[in-house]
């Protein structure tokens, strides 16, 4: 309805089709293992039997204190990241090229905020309280993730965001629909189905950009070498230097290493670069036919840890801008509060 | 920093007609008709439901896990309860 502003179809990403394939496989073991829920045993023994066992913890379940912990600051981390992602797209909703492209950024960017808020409620089951969580990450004693500190030059940053941060995104997402926390697990299978969709429109953006003028290409040409190695980075610190991994791993919180993921993230896009027509700018890029994958040059980590130490190039606008929305919208909040009570009030008297 | 104290809300969606209700997830909003207009734009934005329900999280109660065992237990040893549990004569039909 809004017309079509591209005028062949962008061919099927090779990958995105099998990603989408893994999260109904995770949403169906997860029905499976619930129906052969187990006997009831007391304490430590019974938790790790159902992890290993591949069944849920929920929310009133015991368990460790520091995997209820774990999970807050990770279930947090990206709540906070799905909130501030909105921002640099957001840059680009009231100058997107056509009524088309602007309707499906607006949709993706309120997708932004609603993964958010389910991550919130996931991490709420955990026992923390929401307006805690929105206080730690504007007083920055919770982090999110380091890729939207990154400016959004121009318009085709918008594709390059969809198809390689979303992208990395996914790959790492896919597996946390398999998370051993139920509310988590449940919210994450939510949030893959609905990312697919901005991967998909990021790929298309660019598609249309690389076969358009020159001056196109050479803009998508632009946005994809800016955005690579941030993307990559998006995986995290090398195995070796990750301080969660180990323990996540046996609580099942994570099925695989940042570099196994990075590693899948990079074969994945090789073959979607060459149908889009552009370079990934990495000159060490090559297919290795003994290991089965690609060999490719690592992101620079100190750049990473600079970005997540509060450096990178946007770092401060982020949180400025969400402690103006947050503080800006609080008469709304008290309005609607000052409504409800005055409501209540009426009805009881 | 200044605190909104806004009541939880679950949701529930019945996804088509015919289906029960089910639980979706929770969020917060002053009151129940903010809580049915931010579920619908929270868990409904595909179409995901022809219905929904809001509860206050704080009207809920639930059962202990901890009393698992001894809360449905009792049900455990009643297995004639189950049509498998009797014997049906060989030739009878219609049973």
């Amino acid at each position: 309805m809004y017309g079509n502003d591209f005028t062949t179809e962008p061919p099927e990403q090779p990958g995105a089709r099998s990603l989408l394939d893994q999260v109904a496989d995770a949403e169906r073991d997860l029905q499976d293992a619930a129906r052969s829920d187990r006997a009831g045993q007391a304490g430590d023994d019974y938790f790790m039997s159902v992890i290993n066992a591949d069944q849920k913890i929920e929310p009133r379940d015991w368990m460790p204190d520091k995997y209820r912990k774990n999970l807050i600051r990770q279930i947090a981390q990206h709540a906070h990241s799905e909130i501030i992602g909105m921002q640099p797209e957001g840059n680009w909703i009231s100058r997107a090229p056509s009524l088309k492209r602007k309707a499906i950024l607006l949709a993706k960017v309120q997708d932004e905020a609603g993964h958010g808020l389910y991550l919130y409620a996931a991490a709420e089951t955990l026992g923390i309280d929401r307006a805690e969580l929105s206080d730690m990450l504007i007083d920055g004693r919770q982090k999110y993730s380091s890729i939207f500190n990154y400016p959004t030059l121009t318009w085709a940053d918008v594709g390059a965001i969809g198809w390689l941060v979303d992208g990395a995104a996914i790959v790492n997402q896919v597996p946390l629909c398999r998370a051993s926390y139920g509310p988590y697990a449940r919210a994450m299978i939510r949030v893959c189905k609905e990312e697919s969709f901005h991967q998909r429109q990021g790929y298309e953006i660019l598609y249309t950009l690389a076969h358009g003028t020159p001056e196109q290409k050479a803009m998508a040409q632009d946005a994809v070498d800016r955005w690579w190695y941030p993307s990559l980075a998006m995986f995290g610190p090398p195995d070796g230097d990750s301080t969660h991994s180990e323990q996540s791993m046996l609580w099942k919180i994570k099925r695989f290493s940042n570099d196994e993921l990075r590693q899948r993230f990079v074969d994945m896009c090789v073959g979607q670069a060459e149908i889009l027509g552009l370079d990934l700018p990495d000159p060490g890029l090559r297919w290795n036919e003994e290991k089965q994958q690609h060999d490719y040059t690592q992101p620079d980590y100190d750049e990473l840890f600079r970005v997540i130490k509060g450096n990178g190039p946007c770092n401060r606008d982020r949180i400025a801008h969400r402690r103006a929305a947050h503080e800006g919208g609080q008469w709304v909040r008290d309005a609607a509060e000052a409504y409800a009570k005055k409501k209540t009030g009426v009805a009881a008297a | 920093m200044s605190k909104t104290d806004w009541p939880l809300w679950e949701v529930f969606i019945r996804p088509r007609r015919g289906l029960a209700h089910t639980h979706a997830g929770s969020l917060h909003a002053p009151d129940a008709e903010m809580a049915l207009r931010n579920a619908r734009d929270l868990y409904t934005r595909r179409q995901e439901g022809v219905s929904i329900w809001v509860v206050p999280a704080a009207g809920i109660t639930a059962s202990s896990p901890d009393e698992k065992d001894s809360f449905f237990e009792p049900a455990a040893d009643k297995v004639y309860r189950h049509p498998t549990f009797y014997d049906v004569p060989e030739g009878v039909a219609h049973l």
